[in-house]
């Protein structure tokens, strides 16, 4: 591939978001407590949602967030607090002022460049290198892109997956029944 | 900088610290959350890809995701069942099929 040209803005939050990611997994598989573990795996989810966006796929970094911080994440969440497996004093790494600090700063500068993109006209001054499915996009839209190969050439496996959820909904209920036949 | 490049890095990184954790790790709701980071890291790598090869990877990440909730509803079923018998998840405990 030939040698393009990525504007700093760019380039630096694609590695900004992947140091964050990287850091939250290495937190995600040294903590003690499941809910703290839990999360560090939301927050990686979350840095890889935007990393999803800068490469082109905002549908993909949309379910990234709602189905997979917010459902799948939950799910587990419901069922470490189900179990009693959570340590309350533990919930907290951020503990004690510098952490706090660090923890503040971030966010502002991220409040702050929101702020500044949403506010100030930004149109064309991070134009970033297309890549090739970029015609796509631009013709179809995002959802548009995902969505004519999804009902065209994977339809039956489209089909096939919506059989799949219906087995897990009726799996999951069935093992997840008590022996006796109660509810619960 | 190529972005494909640091994709791929990236997803490679992600997807160790995974495996690092199926590996180490004894809770059992802990390894299936480190199955999802694996997941996650594959993602990647289809997205990094249909920047350059159309939407198809795209697609295939939503079917992943469908895989994956399945997987986590069942499994954790699997875990809530196994709890009510032996009042633990700890994988170390749950040897029952070891001869």
């Amino acid at each position: 591939m030939m040698e393009q040209h990525y504007p700093l803005f760019y380039t630096f939050h694609f590695y900004f978001f992947g140091v964050v990611a990287i850091a939250s997994a290495l937190a995600f598989v040294t903590r003690k407590s499941p809910v703290a573990a839990a999360l560090w795996l939301v927050n990686t989810m979350f840095s890889l949602s935007a990393i999803y966006v800068l490469l082109d796929a905002q549908f993909i970094g949309v379910m990234q967030v709602l189905v997979y911080a917010g459902a799948i994440m939950v799910v587990f969440l419901f069922v470490i607090m189900l179990l009693n497996l959570g340590h309350p004093s533990e919930i907290a790494d951020a503990r004690g002022k510098w952490p706090v600090m660090v923890a503040s700063l971030i966010g502002l500068v991220l409040l702050a460049e929101l702020m500044a993109v949403s506010v100030g006209d930004m149109t064309g001054k991070f134009q970033v290198p297309a890549g090739n499915a970029a015609a796509e996009l631009k013709k179809y839209g995002a959802v548009g892109s995902v969505a004519r190969p999804l009902f065209n050439e994977y339809l039956l496996a489209f089909e096939l997956t919506s059989v799949l959820l219906l087995v897990a909904i009726a799996g999951a209920v069935v093992l997840g029944r008590r022996r006796d036949g109660s509810a619960g | 900088m190529e972005v494909l490049a640091e994709s791929l890095a990236l997803s490679a990184v992600l997807f160790t610290i995974g495996v690092v954790g199926v590996l180490t790790r004894r809770n059992a709701i802990i390894i299936f959350m480190c199955v999802e980071l694996m997941l996650n890291a594959v993602n990647l790598v289809f997205i990094a890809f249909s920047r350059y090869y159309g939407a198809a990877g795209q697609v295939f990440v939503v079917f992943v995701m469908t895989v994956a909730a399945a997987e986590a509803a069942v499994g954790l079923a699997i875990i809530i069942s196994i709890f009510r018998h032996r009042q633990t998840v700890n994988l170390q405990n749950i040897n029952l099929l070891k001869g």
